[in-house]
């Protein structure tokens, strides 16, 4: 009964939808208030709808209802609760409704945003036209997708008969990084749709201003910041899980996720430009509408089977080609009418070549070159082998060779933008005062050739590139605080004056380095190393040795496992125990393993369980292999560290529009 | 029951993996010869197992992944060079088997692809920046007339000036 109402609710979603599209367009052709209103009050509704459909599928799930095909699919009785629950968006169904959910849901934020009052005055609200263009072109999304959700991936189909039981969820996605990974990204890429709606809507309208900037950069940010840690999640989950000792393999669907934060990171500062001078109004516009385009290209090719990757849902090509109609139809529709429109959008500061604007144009020129390669690298297969039938395999190396070069020269750039002025800067003095971080970091780099075996030029040579983007950015800050040039009580003074906005692009610019430091060491530096053991041999990876001690079997909630308990030790600190497990999961037959991580300050020691063998005397065994993953932990640091800046700059003052909603909330209460 | 299942499933799985020593997973022989068994590691990374999906020889634990693992040492040893060792593989399995694509006119797209982004991108930005600053110079001065009214509305104070367009900083 309850599943039924749910397929009903997102019926009812579908419906809503589509009257907020009508509502909001009859609206903003007769500049009616009314119908706009209805528009608003639709939107509502439909996000309630769909959370009432999510609810009931999450019910289905927790009561492990096996008359739904997509529970009998995906869980299983044994399956711990936490993993119930994550089953309901561990298919492709089910992910499809979150995905709907969040859009619907961002739709009524939006819908809700004060309106109206000084267009273009600080602290105004969306212009009428602006707001209600975009709460049309959101509904137009949102129908799109539920009706796609509705008419192809329906999660609330019955089985008749119902088997017993289920045959439960890939055990490699029974975690609890994973069980928070896809909501977390999916905020992140469907946050991307506001932004395209803000766009799609300024385009109508025909107007890019400051205000727009500012109402487009918070969603912007808050989209990428819940991108940067979805995608962190992911990577640490394939580090840990996967048992490879990898964190990033240039698959098709690492890619997928990792365009939209490219554009995502070179929309939010192009807005910063737009928002602050009215320049790049056409560029901003573009990315807005870019990066959610990549957001749907990663559905496509995530869902549509024509990748092969470890992450991919097999889903029959049908689905594919519906998905491919919808990303051609809505990307297509938004890009004719910038060609149309964009030209007309004209107007904002003008800008020397060395000002902060040319410093982020070329940062945007960097990053969007970068999304470029990324999207070559993982399209160009696809489209050789429809061409001419020639398949070719395109991964690290290509990506090595390619990407991390654009990159390297844009961080060699990265610090001197924020020492510019607006429209004309000045580069000597803003390499004068870099200076000492630039001094600092190839020290640090000549620290790291000292320190590491083997000794690596080019590694090295990146360890300073890290350095110098942490240093780079504490001077920035020491410069404004005028540090060790006034008293400290005056520099404290100033640092409490900074806007939590430039705290943030600090935090942001230095998690940068500090992620580029990790992956450095960790590529250039890491140790790997396996044999079969025997009860009380060792095996040994860089400075670790890692003995196996005792083998047990163990049984969790749903599986068996093969649990080791090893000793690592390293000489002249204290030997640790951890254990390492493979698993055998009995509901899909399948085996994964569960590795054994020892922390060393900023290392890892990763240890990984495998079969049972005999040794050349027939005595009992297991393979044991041991990654020594050097500053591994700044690989995962860093990205946090880059997501806590945009939550900063998220708080700044300057970049809360129209908090009238929640102030009137309050008097009125 | 359910107890009972699991101890079943479990000697199952405990006789199969016990069992699991056919030659294909034998465990990795290193070269003894460090160097040599450094250049096998780094060639590991660039080969793509035939029955994964997207993952190189080095990560895999697939049994065929093993064999190309041994095929690779064995052609290092006898002393063939990368290239050789990476032509090899190419000739047994195509371009497909390396995750560097050949630069060929098939994927000069491909190779070339992000430079020209750079440099369209950049020639597009660069000049539009171009035309917008030539378009305002190109602009009439302001008249003698319209040079008082300014002066008049800065003085009255009615009008902030930019406050960017001195400060370096936000």
């Amino acid at each position: 009964m309850i599943v039924e109402f749910g397929a009903f609710a997102l019926l009812l979603a579908f419906g809503l939808s589509i009257l907020q599209t009508g509502l909001a367009t009859a609206g903003r052709m007769r500049f009616s208030p009314v119908l706009a209103g209805g528009a608003q009050g639709a939107a509502i509704a439909a996000a309630a709808a769909v959370a009432l459909a999510f609810a009931a599928l999450i019910f289905a799930f927790v009561t492990s209802d096996f008359s739904v095909a997509n529970v009998a699919n995906n869980s299983h009785t044994d399956k711990p609760m936490l993993y119930k629950v994550a089953g309901a968006w561990g298919s492709h169904e089910g992910s499809l409704v979150l995905w709907c959910l969040v859009m619907t849901g961002f739709g009524a934020v939006l819908a809700r945003a004060r309106s109206g009052a000084g267009s273009d005055g600080a602290g105004g609200g969306l212009p009428f036209g602006l707001k209600t263009s975009a709460v049309a072109v959101q509904g137009a999304l949102s129908s799109l997708f539920i009706a796609f959700a509705v008419f192809t991936s329906n999660p609330f189909a019955r089985l008749d008969p119902a088997p017993f039981q289920g045959a439960s969820l890939n055990p490699l996605l029974q975690d609890p990084a994973l069980a928070v990974h896809p909501p977390l990204l999916y905020a992140g890429y469907v946050g991307f749709s506001v932004t395209f709606s803000l766009a799609v809507a300024a385009l109508i309208e025909g107007r890019v201003d400051t205000a727009w900037g500012r109402w487009v950069r918070p969603w912007a940010l808050a989209s990428w910041v819940l991108l940067t840690i979805g995608i962190t999640l992911g990577s640490f989950w394939a580090y840990y899980e996967l048992g490879w000792g990898g964190w990033w393999f240039w698959d098709p669907v690492e890619n997928a996720s990792f365009m939209p934060w490219l554009a995502g990171a070179a929309l939010l500062h192009s807005a910063v430009v737009t928002e602050r001078r009215g320049a790049l109004a056409g560029w901003t516009v573009f990315l807005a509408l870019l990066a959610f385009t990549f957001s749907m290209l990663g559905a496509f090719l995530v869902r549509s089977g024509v990748l092969t990757s470890v992450h991919a849902f097999a889903v029959d090509p049908e689905r594919g080609l519906m998905l491919l109609g919808i990303l051609g139809l809505t990307a297509g529709a938004a890009f004719a009418l910038f060609a149309w429109r964009a030209p007309k959008l004209t107007g904002g500061g003008l800008f020397a070549p060395i000002s902060r604007e040319g410093a982020l144009v070329l940062n945007n020129l960097f990053l969007t070159a970068g999304a470029a390669t990324v999207l070559l690298g993982t399209l160009y297969p696809l489209i050789m082998e429809a061409a001419t039938g020639s398949t070719i395999s395109v991964g690290p190396p290509y990506f090595a060779l390619t990407f991390t070069p654009l990159m390297l020269v844009a961080f060699l750039i990265l610090p001197a933008g924020p020492l510019l002025a607006w429209k004309r800067g000045d580069l000597k003095g803003a390499m004068q005062r870099l200076a000492v971080a630039g001094g600092l970091a190839i020290a640090c780099g000549l620290a790291g050739w000292l320190a590491f075996e083997p000794k690596k030029a080019m590694a090295a040579a990146g360890l300073a590139v890290g350095a110098w983007l942490i240093l780079g950015s504490l001077a920035e800050v020491a410069e404004r605080t005028r540090l060790f040039r006034v008293d400290l009580a005056e520099t404290m003074r100033r640092a409490r004056a900074l806007p939590l906005g430039a705290w943030g692009m600090t935090l942001a610019h230095a998690g940068l380095g500090v992620f580029l430091l990790g992956a450095v060491a960790e590529t250039a530096f890491k140790v790997e190393a396996g044999a079969p053991l025997a009860l009380g041999d060792s095996v040994q990876a860089g400075a670790y040795s890692v003995r196996l001690d005792s083998v047990h079997i163990i049984e969790g909630p749903n599986y068996l496992a093969e649990q080791g308990r090893m000793t690592v030790e390293r000489a002249g600190s204290r030997p640790r125990t951890i254990t390492a497990e493979r698993r055998f999961f009995p509901a899909g037959g399948q085996t994964t393993t569960e590795i054994g991580l020892d922390f060393r300050g900023l290392d890892d020691v990763y240890v990984v369980m495998g079969e049972r063998r005999a040794t050349p005397d027939k005595a009992q065994a297991w393979t044991v292999r041991v990654h020594w993953n050097p500053w591994a932990r700044l690989i995962f640091l860093g990205p946090l560290i880059m997501s806590l800046g945009g939550v900063l700059s998220l708080m700044d003052r300057r970049l809360r529009v129209g908090p009238a909603v929640r102030r009137k909330a309050v008097v009125a209460s | 029951m359910k107890r009972m299942l699991l101890i079943a499933a479990a000697s199952v799985w405990l006789a199969a993996s016990a069992l699991a020593q056919e030659p294909g997973s034998a465990p990795d022989q290193p070269l003894a010869d460090a160097g040599q068994e450094a250049r096998a590691q780094a060639l590991f990374n660039d080969v793509r197992c035939v029955v994964c999906q997207h993952e190189s020889i080095a990560d895999s634990p697939a049994g065929i992944a093993g064999d190309m693992r041994r095929l690779v040492r064995e052609e290092i040893a006898s002393g063939s060079s990368d290239d050789q060792v990476r032509a090899d593989l190419v000739r047994r399995w195509g371009d497909y088997i390396l995750f560097k694509p050949p630069v060929e006119p098939g994927t000069w797209l491909l190779w070339f692809g992000p430079l020209l982004a750079l440099v369209g991108v950049g020639g597009i930005l660069a000049w539009r920046g171009w035309k917008k600053r030539a378009d305002a110079a190109a602009e009439a001065p302001l008249s003698p007339e319209e040079t008082r009214r300014l002066e008049e509305l800065l003085a009255s104070g009615a009008v902030r000036p930019d406050p960017d367009a001195s400060s370096s900083h936000d």
